[in-house]
């Protein structure tokens, strides 16, 4: 974990906020919600953390986080952008947009920068229609972006604001290699 | 209430809440089934709906209803025959094909797929449907258990087996839609998983995606291997099973036969589990009455099923001192083979190969636990196979089974007792520890060795038994959830007893996951646990401690029961694993 003592183990929290609910294993997906919120993500270990402090089966954890397509397993940056692909956009030329947001982010929809910065991913309809084309990053929605240029300053200014100490607390939660040789 | 409907116009009555399915059995119709698994005894009920093969029209239903989980109401008027159900289920099964291996000559599960039978019943000539085929890497991580998901049919018998009825939980559906497919935690191999090896979802698998790892070529090896001297032994459900796979009613006794065929596939000797069995009581029933004489902890809790052992390792790890510390019957008779038999004959041990024949899945794993043998090189067994397996060997080897005359097992591993046979069925191994811890203790003879109270299916069993002054609280279980129960009784200290005895399958060896498949009908275990105590009664000695085999071998070998030769050979330790 980081060595700022000041940032709290992101564990602890989790197991605090388990400790708060009045019901535990009827509340998988609304722990999952909170983990993905202090991980950025559910890596395996946190799962498996999930499934002991619930008594239940990892296995059962797995197939909940793999059903829904809000939960990722893969770090995701620190901004996530929604390319909407709902009627109103997509007539509009979200198409191109999406294509041209993965052109200059250089990754595919689904995927994450290498600087850990930006995560791609599509929605249906935020009902933003009067807008279209939309995105929203990190909720926000940006409008009528039609050229290449406005796209541009959109994550130009993302990137201005970025912390680095952000990004290696979450690439610091270890992968599954200590659940792997628990047997 | 009492639910009035027609089915293919008979007018019929049933109790509220049955589905059209159960109701139309009551009137000797069947409609097929796939996915749909009722085990009513074993608290197993699979009634997804998601295979579709069972749809049947309903009046006034705009599209068809599968009959598996559509409960009867009022008035309902159902037909299971009509030109568009049965139009309609075949479409489901080619569309369950489309997807699926047409590997079936090659398939180890060929002329015993539930969907094999299914698409020959329902007269599928064709799939007319060419779609995206599935493409996952197959799981051969396990010393026990196969899992190609490409033949899988996400009926997820195996989950509800798993979860439900073993509460071991190592499956799930993963993912959605077409992708859907059923894995373990992480995707992580099988081996790596808290599986108990029971082999549970291989006996309710309608297809071949889990499968027992296939070791018959192993034993074709070692038999045609001139250098080597081949022992096999045979476990006490494997006799009262092996002729269903010719064609024999279950519950016919084929020991005879059973040994014939050992021999004629060309075993050097053809040795007894059941020896071993009757050893583990002589052990078992020392270390019973050691724990008493000594304050040691109770309940000792028997430890003959490896797929119980793995999971009280995982799930119960903080209750390692409460199993008995004796290995299983079949590794005892590997490594007294091994030794005894092997010194007493001049045999060079490490030319000896042992076979034990089981009826279970998990017992390929136990035999590759590395503390089971006396050294690196020395297994105690050296090769499992199961009942399924020996009687493809039987037909390989173009043996006529059911032709053969009654041959009885070698000297001197091959003696055994009644008390060893009934190891065979839930409740048997404690009623043997029984008949001998009775004598031991009181030095009287016990004269009605059956000890009804801890017969017969039930999930849980308890029992006060009184021997001499002392009362012993006896409980019996069957199958995982059940062994879940009692010992969160224990750890709670809700409930106190003496001793347990715990098998990891429904019913007990008999229903082991590497028996002929049962395809959902238990009354084949009923039939296979009478036919355990009919061998039982038919054995002239019926007390482990009283098999001359076995007293000779104390006396040449071994030395006293629990002493520290045994210790060397028969006792083995567990260990904590971690719950995934």
């Amino acid at each position: 974990m980081s060595n700022n003592s000041l940032i709290k183990d992101p564990y602890q929290l989790l197991d605090d906020y388990i400790d708060s609910l009045p019901y535990k294993k009827e509340n998988l997906i609304l722990i999952l919600h909170h983990a993905q919120g202090l991980f950025g993500y559910l890596p395996d270990k946190v799962q498996w953390h999930i499934a002991q402090k619930l008594d239940i089966p990892s296995a059962k954890v797995y197939g909940v986080v793999s059903f829904y397509s809000f939960f990722t397993m893969k770090p995701r940056g620190q901004h996530v952008a929604n390319v909407c692909m709902g009627t109103a956009c997509f007539v509009r030329g979200s198409e191109k947009l999406q294509q041209e947001i993965e052109s200059q982010l250089g990754i595919k929809t689904g995927q994450t920068t290498e600087d850990h910065l930006f995560s791609l991913d599509s929605v249906r309809c935020i009902g933003a229609c009067g807008l279209a084309p939309v995105i929203t990053v990190d909720g926000k929605v940006h409008g009528r972006l039609e050229n290449t240029e406005d796209i541009k300053q959109v994550f130009a200014k993302y990137r201005s604001e970025a912390t680095p100490d952000a990004q290696s607390e979450i690439s610091s939660v270890e992968p599954i290699q200590d659940v792997k040789h628990a047997t | 209430m009492d639910i009035q409907l027609t089915i293919n116009e008979i007018s019929l009555t049933v109790p509220d809440g049955m589905s059209i399915l159960d109701a139309a059995r009551t009137i000797d119709i069947d409609i097929p089934t796939l996915c749909y698994l009722n085990l009513h005894e074993m608290r197993l009920n699979n009634h997804i709906a998601s295979c579709r093969v069972c749809v049947v029209e309903v009046e006034g239903r705009r599209n068809l209803a599968p009959a598996c989980s559509t409960p009867v109401f009022n008035g309902m008027v159902v037909k299971t025959d009509t030109l568009r159900a049965v139009q309609g289920r075949r479409t489901m099964v080619e569309l369950l094909l489309s997807d699926h291996p047409k590997s079936c000559l090659t398939c180890p599960k060929n002329l015993d797929c539930d969907l094999q039978s299914l698409a020959a019943d329902l007269g599928v000539r064709n799939i007319t449907y060419e779609g995206e085929e599935s493409e996952f890497a197959i799981d051969k991580s396990s010393l026990a258990i196969i899992r190609d998901p490409n033949k899988c049919i996400r009926c997820r018998r195996c989950e509800t087996m798993c979860n439900d009825v073993q509460t071991v939980g190592v499956y799930s559906a993963v993912g959605r839609g077409f992708e859907t497919v059923v894995k373990t935690a992480f995707d992580l191999p099988l081996h790596d998983t808290s599986c108990t090896f029971c082999g549970q979802c291989v006996a309710v698998c309608p297809t071949g995606a889990l499968m027992e790892l296939d070791q018959v070529d192993k034993v074709w090896k070692a038999l045609h291997d001139p250098t080597r001297y081949v022992i096999v032994e045979t476990a006490p459900a494997v006799r009262v099973a092996l002729g269903e796979g010719f064609g024999l009613e279950p519950g016919t006794i084929v020991t005879g036969k059973m040994v014939a065929a050992l021999r004629r596939l060309g075993f050097d000797r053809v040795f007894d589990t059941e020896f071993g069995a009757d050893v583990t009581i002589m052990e078992e029933a020392t270390e019973l009455i050691h724990r008493i004489e000594h304050g040691g902890r109770l309940p000792i809790l028997t430890s003959c099923c490896p797929a119980w052992v793995k999971f009280f390792e995982h799930q119960f790890p903080d209750l390692l001192d409460i199993p008995s510390t004796c290995k299983s019957p079949h590794e005892m008779l590997g490594v007294l083979s091994k030794s005894y038999y092997a010194e007493t004959y001049g045999i060079d041990p490490q030319k000896i190969t042992v076979v034990s024949i089981m009826p279970c899945i998990a017992k390929k794993y136990e035999a590759a636990r590395p503390e089971l043998g006396q050294d690196p090189v020395t297994p105690d067994v050296d090769i499992v196979i199961t009942t399924r397996e020996l009687s493809r060997m039987i037909r390989e080897a173009g043996i006529h089974f059911d032709h053969l005359k009654d041959e009885d097992f070698d000297h001197p591993l091959g003696e055994s007792t009644g008390a060893a046979v009934v190891f065979g069925t839930t409740g048997g191994v404690i009623e043997a520890a029984l008949r001998t811890a009775y004598e031991w203790l009181t030095e009287k003879p016990l004269e009605n060795v059956e000890f009804e109270s801890l017969r017969g299916m039930d999930g849980i069993k308890e029992a006060v038994i009184p021997i001499g002054e002392r009362d012993f609280r006896i409980a019996v279980t069957h199958g995982l959830g059940n062994a879940r129960t009692i010992l969160e009784k224990i750890q709670s200290g809700e409930r106190h007893y003496d001793a347990i005895e715990i098998m990891a399958c429904p019913g007990g060896c008999i229903g082991g996951g590497g028996q002929p498949y049962h395809h959902g009908n238990i009354e084949i275990l009923q039939a296979r646990a009478n036919a355990i105590y009919q061998e039982d009664r038919s054995k002239p000695v019926r007390k482990s401690h009283k098999n001359s085999a076995v007293l000779k071998l104390y006396n040449d070998f071994i030395g006293e029961p629990y002493g520290e030769k045994a210790h060397q050979l028969l006792h083995t330790s567990f260990t904590k694993r971690r719950k995934i």
